[in-house]
């Protein structure tokens, strides 16, 4: 045990980059060009927001915990509280040019209309999920006979924020029946640093711990709400 | 809540030398420098009491508005020169405090109609030399920010760096940032709405009716005749100081103790401690305040409704605007619930506005922005610092 602590302790932290930012928000900070307006529904204390705004984007927060709100202000984001099931209604068509959803989707109650809005609000969504075809969570389910439980999603079924679990490939059939279209697709390692090989679907949804997604309004994309 | 000692009746002169030469700053505006009132009429001369905290820096580029609430004045971090109790928003601001005197210059101006030295009903009418009493024009809102107005073009400040207040100074804040968006750099609006609701407007209507009562309300004339509606001005305070409170502070505070008994007495007597607590509340209010200027703050609370002015459409007050908000409201605010702070960030989210926003959990009702709040503290304090940063302040 102490043995392994010193090891974490003396190398450096894999899920960060050199310049101290995490590996999966530089990924998602990649896919937004300077200038940009974006909101970041969910974003926690601000991080990703901030490394945003370095970059020269225009950035908003929605954060449902106060002390996310606290922290996010107290670095001078704007960060409203709120809820991405029932708040994401009252802002306008087209206010931004990315939404993004960083490991959000899958703990509101209704991804599909979050979804629906993020792409009526902004021309462009991002949203990044952890891939519950891992197989690693497969052979947990196999083998152990119970929910899986792994270092990103380390809560029992009781606790966890997280109740509306998919795959890669579900994913991918929910964009289709909002008529999202997929720009990128990257399937990302478990410190959300991408795995740069070519392959199909069936691999990554089986070897993707997470995997990040860079969406547009199809060209019969609905733009639900108001 | 520290009960202050009760001091002796005010008399009818100590008001009046409050109306007209207050223990304060004034700026006094002259007969070439009218106030333009939203009623048509033009008040001059007039004058502004206000007090100021902290330094000016040399680019004028520091001054923080505060805007009091209903029945508060300029005397936000100084001793009361009436009640000698100490300022109302001395948690708030201060040395190190989230309002940072050693960083920023603090300006309180009482508002127009108020009785603490900015021209209101207790004031001389020039034209008959009595008080205005009920001759004085009625006022609202945006009177009261057009006149703050006149005072920091009067301060030779050109942008303020922030306006905050809370109840009817976040009313004033949203009315500053509606009216002079180039001036004001952040804006904090606590516990506020952009209009009063119906059962604002019906509270409000009480103590008015309370005041209107009283005999010796006289018709408005009570200060000639050397009198002051004491008993209706004090029921108004006692049933608007509930609405200031939530069910659970005040069981909290009091519950179903007796006051000084231990038994109930059988008669109309103060046996409950909550009944004395508000009779307290009552009989202090009313050395201190003024009751034709509770009239006309109260009406002008009732007649705020900032949309009305932009074609029914709040998000078009905020249009394009670059100023900074940071809305506040408190869970147990039943007077300003937060229903009212989210339809002020849905407008300033419409018009992409940068805006901040949290509901602070508290049992302490609307008055909790009077209050040692930490989580409020630390939600200004992050925004203050981080705004001044963008604006250039020295930390």
């Amino acid at each position: 045990m102490l043995n392994r602590m010193t090891r974490e302790i003396a190398s450096p932290d894999p899920g960060r980059a050199e310049n101290g930012a995490r590996v999966d928000h530089l990924l998602v900070a990649d896919m937004v060009p300077p200038g940009s307006r974006v909101l970041d529904v969910g974003c926690g204390d601000g991080e990703l927001l901030q490394l945003l705004e370095r970059r020269g984007v225009d950035g908003r927060g929605i954060e449902i915990s106060r002390e996310g709100v606290n922290a996010s202000v107290a670095k001078g984001l704007a960060v409203v509280q709120g809820d991405a099931d029932t708040d994401l209604a009252d802002y306008p068509n087209d206010a931004f040019d990315y939404v993004i959803l960083s490991q959000t989707i899958q703990a509101t109650r209704r991804p599909r209309e979050v979804l629906e809005h993020m792409l009526r609000i902004g021309r462009h969504g991002i949203v990044s999920i952890p891939n519950f075809g891992h197989w690693s969570i497969r052979l947990g389910l196999l083998f152990g006979g119970r929910m899986p439980r792994t270092n990103n999603l380390p809560n029992t079924w009781y606790d966890t924020q997280n109740i509306h679990f998919c795959t890669i490939k579900d994913f991918r059939d929910l964009c289709g029946v909002v008529g999202a279209k997929m720009e990128r697709a990257v399937a990302v390692n478990h410190w959300g640093k991408p795995l740069r090989l070519p392959a199909p679907w069936w691999f990554w949804n089986m070897f993707g711990e997470q995997a990040v997604f860079l969406l547009s309004r199809g060209k019969n994309g609905k733009r639900g709400g108001q | 809540m520290a009960e202050a000692v009760l001091k002796p009746r005010t008399t009818v002169s100590d008001r009046v030398q409050q109306a007209e030469n207050p223990l304060s700053q004034v700026a006094r505006f002259g007969p070439d420098c009218p106030l333009k009132l939203d009623g048509g009429q033009e008040l001059a001369p007039f004058q502004v009491a206000y007090q100021t905290y902290g330094a000016l820096n040399a680019a004028r580029s520091n001054a923080i508005l505060v805007c009091h609430a209903l029945t508060a004045d300029q005397h936000a971090n100084n001793v009361h020169p009436v009640t000698g109790k100490n300022g109302w928003w001395d948690v708030m601001i201060g040395p190190g405090k989230p309002i940072d005197t050693d960083r920023y210059f603090v300006i309180c101006s009482n508002v127009i109609g108020g009785c603490m030295g900015s021209t209101g009903p207790a004031s001389t009418n020039p034209k008959t030399g009595r008080p205005y009493a009920l001759d004085f024009p009625v006022i609202t809102i945006r009177d009261m920010v057009r006149a703050q107005a006149m005072l920091i073009d009067y301060l030779g400040i050109d942008t303020l760096f922030a306006v905050i207040g809370g109840s009817m100074g976040g009313m004033q804040v949203l009315q500053w940032a509606a009216s002079y968006p180039h001036r004001v750099f952040a804006a904090v609006p606590i516990a506020c709405a952009t209009r009063h609701s119906a059962q604002n407007i019906a509270f409000h209507e009480v103590g008015r009716q309370a005041i209107i009562a009283d005999p010796e309300w006289r018709e408005g004339r009570y200060i000639e005749a050397g009198a002051n509606p004491r008993r209706g001005l004090g029921v108004a305070r006692m049933a608007a100081h509930i609405t200031y409170l939530s069910d659970a502070a005040l069981h909290r505070k009091f519950g179903r103790r007796f006051q000084d008994r231990a038994m109930p007495t059988f008669s109309f007597d103060a046996d409950f401690e909550v009944e004395s607590y508000l009779r307290h509340q009552g009989s202090t209010f009313v050395e201190r305040f003024d009751a034709n200027s509770y009239l006309y703050l109260t009406r002008a609370m009732d007649y705020f409704d900032l949309a009305a002015d932009y074609d029914g459409v709040l998000a078009h007050a905020f249009k394009g605007t670059r100023t900074r908000f940071c809305v506040v409201s408190f869970t147990s605010d039943w007077l300003f619930p937060t229903s009212e702070s989210r339809a002020i960030v849905h407008a300033l989210n419409a018009t992409s506005a940068r805006v901040s926003f949290a509901e602070i959990v508290t049992d302490k009702g609307h008055d909790a922005f009077l209050l040692d709040e930490p989580e409020f503290f630390a939600m200004a304090r992050g925004f203050l610092g981080s705004a001044a940063q963008a604006r250039g302040l020295a930390g």
